[in-house]
């Protein structure tokens, strides 16, 4: 038997999946099934299912979906990593947390399908404790510190980098403190 | 780097937990994103660098730098990654544009921690036998400790978000590995995957040529995340796994019923095999030790115990074997190489 990736080199890796009650079969040569991410069975297999999603999808029906919640014209797309819904369709993976807030409506229905349920029945996320503000205001000012250096702006790079080595030693000193 | 872990077995192989016989190891896998960055397939070098930095601070305020080590993507070399890959420690694909990547290991080699595979945070819990629910205990106490010292992106109705809306919900892949030679051999397989699959699971099992090739391993694992709590998913794949095990058990009996002479000697054989070989393949080495593992199970054999089965295939795969020789080998060395090993480790 022939590889079914190849078509030249003999296939003598067979593999038999079962996803959502349907048999898949691959029968693949060495080289190929690498490619797809088998490696050995003693390893952690991949998971093919971001493939049933983008199957699932497709580019077309990626894009008939994008349409129907908007107008025919206008695509839908988060405004906080720029990601339209068919290129969604296409990698079958989101940009950002705020892509489920932007596809709602289309991700509550695929959910549906892949899952059988668009609702969170598992442990909630906990608030973070108040030790994460400085971090958070430290990873600001790293932001900002760039983009002064990267505009020769030195003396605001400075200051900042001051500001950050008091926000650190600031953190490790109640660290110390518990 | 990993010298020590080189040194020593997987503990998590220990040959100890319950069903140990049938069952090699279980798995917790909790996937978690930060609020703040865009998910890793996204995320460019510099931001991925961030977050490896983000997570390595919050890994420290939580207190786990203590009880292992931060490594970064310039940290692994090429052989460490088959190494980790091999332990179970990473993914194939981890690594794969080779930065912006961090990784934890905790000290006794069961809890890992990947930083920017497909989520920000892989968090895995892996442990001897049958038992899921030390995993998943020792996942969540991690998790809590982890949810006060970042902000996990978290949805009220979708719950914990991931770069794959496969894994939205619990981010929670629960895995066993099971060794299913009596299923294999009496063909009954094929009717088993099916059923199981039908309950919301999934089977992974490898076929070379013939029947009984490639260790008889199969990892069986949830299909969904979204819908139901943790602990219902860890359930049912516990229970479908002890009826997994009648089945095994009842298709060994089966064979040692049918084909008394003809089991016996398949294990004795392969036993022969690996006791004198000068050249082993890592697949034939698998399949070998699959047959002696059945003997253990059927009390024909009494030379070698599971825990030294469960070693060798760790330490015979190639990775392993250079790092342990430490030194580079091409297959056809480290087959001579591996055959040694194995006559050595039978011999003690």
């Amino acid at each position: 038997m022939l590889c079914q990736d190849c078509n030249k080199r003999e296939a003598n890796i067979h593999l038999t999946q079962i996803i959502n009650n349907e048999k898949v079969v691959l029968n693949l040569c060495r080289i190929c099934a690498e490619k797809r991410g088998f490696h050995s069975p003693f390893e952690q297999m991949p998971f093919p299912l971001a493939e049933f999603v983008t199957g699932m999808l497709g580019p077309g029906k990626a894009k008939s979906a994008g349409r129907s919640a908007k107008s025919d014209k206008q695509e839908i797309r988060c405004n906080s990593c720029g990601l339209t819904f068919s290129e969604f369709g296409k990698i079958g993976r989101l940009g950002c947390a705020a892509c489920y807030d932007a596809f709602r409506t289309e991700l509550t229905d695929i959910l549906r399908k892949i899952h059988g349920s668009a609702e969170h029945r598992g442990h909630r996320a906990t608030a973070p404790t108040e030790a994460i503000r400085p971090v958070k205001e430290e990873l600001r000012l790293r932001d900002e510190l760039k983009k002064a250096i990267e505009e020769e702006n030195f003396e605001a790079a400075a200051k900042l980098r001051d500001r950050i080595r008091e926000l650190s030693s600031k953190q490790r000193g109640e660290k110390s403190n518990v | 780097m990993f010298e020590r872990m080189v040194q020593s077995s997987a503990s998590w192989l220990s040959g100890e937990g319950p069903q140990s016989m049938i069952v090699l190891s279980s798995r917790i896998r909790l996937a978690r994103n930060i609020a703040e960055f865009k998910f890793p397939p996204s995320a460019d070098t510099d931001t991925r660098d961030r977050i490896v930095e983000y997570v390595h601070s919050a890994f420290e305020r939580a207190g786990l730098l203590e009880s292992g080590d931060f490594y970064r993507s310039a940290d692994i070399t090429p052989i460490d990654q088959s190494f980790l890959v091999e332990r179970h420690l990473i993914s194939p694909d981890f690594m794969k544009d080779g930065s912006g990547r961090g990784l934890y290991i905790n000290n006794d080699g069961r809890l890992s921690v990947m930083v920017n595979e497909e989520d920000h945070i892989r968090l895995q819990v892996l442990s001897p036998g049958l038992s899921m629910t030390e995993c998943w205990e020792q996942a969540f106490r991690v998790d809590r400790n982890l949810c006060s010292a970042m902000e996990f992106a978290f949805d009220g109705s979708f719950g914990y978000l991931t770069a794959c809306p496969t894994n939205v919900g619990t981010g929670l892949r629960a895995s066993i590995l099971i060794h299913l030679p009596g299923l294999v051999l009496t063909r009954e397989i094929d009717n088993v995957i099916a059923r199981i699959s039908k309950v919301g699971l999934v089977v992974r099992g490898f076929y070379g040529e013939g029947t009984d090739v490639m260790g008889n391993l199969f990892q069986i694992s949830n299909q969904t995340t979204l819908g139901r709590s943790e602990e219902e998913i860890i359930d049912s794949l516990a229970k479908v796994t002890q009826q997994i095990i009648e089945y095994e058990t009842n298709s060994q009996e089966t064979l040692m019923k049918d084909a008394p002479d003809q089991i016996e000697d398949k294990v004795w054989r392969s036993y022969g095999i690996l006791l004198h070989a000068r050249v082993l393949t890592s697949g034939e080495v698998m399949n070998l030790l699959s047959a002696l593992r059945l003997g253990i199970s059927l009390n024909l054999i009494d030379k070698v115990s599971i825990d030294k089965i469960n070693h060798l295939l760790i330490i015979t795969q190639p990775a392993h074997l250079q790092k342990y020789y430490n030194r580079e080998m091409d297959p056809t060395e480290r087959d001579m190489v591996r055959a040694e090993l194995v006559r050595e480790a039978l011999r003690e």
